[in-house]
């Protein structure tokens, strides 16, 4: 990858263990990428450092998701982070575990770009961002039962026909309106 | 029929449904739905090689206010159903729905927890066009078929009166949608 090199990932995985330590629990080196673990309490603080230091400087958020580790580990979702820095083009994954019904703070006072990402994972993975403006769905329709990427969540669908009623009979749905999910 | 005798040959009497089937399969104005690569067999049908100006369907209407038969090309997923059910509400009377491809019809492959399986379930269908995607010459079968369908209906038919009705009855268990 472009700006990604073993004596550059070194000097990267060295200042991030010396700067952000108090944040980051474990970094270390995978598929030549740094990768940094942390914790959801300690994320925004990560993050702020990792933008607003100008040894790091990454400002570009280029993409977080999660994954569902069901039955494989104790806690449960786990969220991933990529960050680029456009000055120096390293990279870097910032991964924090976080367990059911449990929130992780939204990002999107660092980064704007965080808003829909954060929706898709809570529509499609289940897990809620505090403080985020509107957490609704994004990508399955507004009255769909269950999280569809959970791996608990079967293939095929529950058979999703109750929707059949909200299609033919659409309501209109009320300015601001958080969704009870 | 006396009137004819009064008149001579200049005047044929005939039933008011057999003018307007001939008129409106006749001149079948198609808004394509358009949602997945059943589209592009739907683009090849219009141009000259397959030519569906032979059966007077050659001005594809891209709203749904100025056409009388709506084509589903492609999968319809439950974010887009509602889509296609306004647009189905949107066309003038008479209308008819041919139904596209596997996606449109079954769900195809796409046997999952965001795509509706069959457009059946939310709007009235004429003609179901199997194949994934269909050769341009099916959906041309398709067309003929349907203007069959439409010589074979009277403007009497209840159906037209009023389909909202029709579909609220279908809906709350009265009759299935296949038994139109």
């Amino acid at each position: 990858m472009r700006g990604q090199n073993p004596e550059k990932n070194q000097e990267l995985l060295k200042q991030v263990q010396l700067k952000l330590g108090k944040f980051v629990s474990l970094v270390e080196e995978n598929h030549g990428m740094v990768v940094a673990h942390t914790q959801p309490d300690k994320l925004l603080s990560a993050m702020k450092e990792l933008k607003e230091n100008p040894l790091f400087n990454f400002d570009v958020l280029i993409d977080l998701t999660s994954v569902d580790y069901l039955g494989k580990r104790d806690v449960r979702f786990e969220m991933v982070y990529m960050l680029l820095s456009s000055k120096t083009l390293s990279r870097i994954r910032i991964k924090a575990p976080v367990a059911e019904n449990e929130e992780v703070p939204s990002l999107i006072d660092i980064w704007k770009g965080a808003n829909w990402p954060e929706r898709e994972v809570f529509d499609l993975m289940g897990i809620r961002f505090s403080k985020h403006p509107l957490m609704e769905r994004l990508i399955m329709p507004d009255g769909y039962i269950g999280h569809p990427l959970r791996k608990d969540f079967p293939v095929k669908g529950r058979g999703e026909d109750y929707l059949i009623e909200s299609i033919l009979r659409p309501v209109k749905k009320e300015a601001g309106a958080q969704e009870s999910l | 029929m006396g009137i004819e005798q009064h008149l001579g040959n200049s005047f044929v009497a005939t039933s008011i449904s057999f003018i307007a089937n001939w008129s409106r399969k006749n001149s079948l104005w198609p808004f394509p739905f358009a949602t997945a690569c059943c589209s592009i067999e739907f683009m090849s049908c219009m141009t000259s090689d397959f030519d569906i100006a032979r059966f007077g369907a050659e001005r594809p209407s891209f709203s749904p206010r100025q056409a009388d038969l709506m084509l589903v090309l492609g999968t319809i997923t439950y974010k887009m159903a509602p889509v296609l059910w306004q647009a189905y509400q949107t066309m003038a009377e008479p209308k008819w729905v041919i139904c596209v491809g596997a996606c449109a019809s079954t769900g195809g492959m796409f046997d999952t927890y965001a795509v509706l399986q069959g457009i059946d379930r939310v709007i009235p269908v004429d003609i179901y066009v199997p194949g994934c995607p269909p050769r341009p010459e099916m959906m041309l079968d398709a067309l003929v078929k349907l203007q069959q369908k439409i010589s074979k209906e009277s403007v009497n038919d209840p159906k037209y009166r009023d389909r909202v009705e029709y579909l609220d009855k279908a809906l709350n268990g009265g009759m299935s949608m296949s038994e139109r």
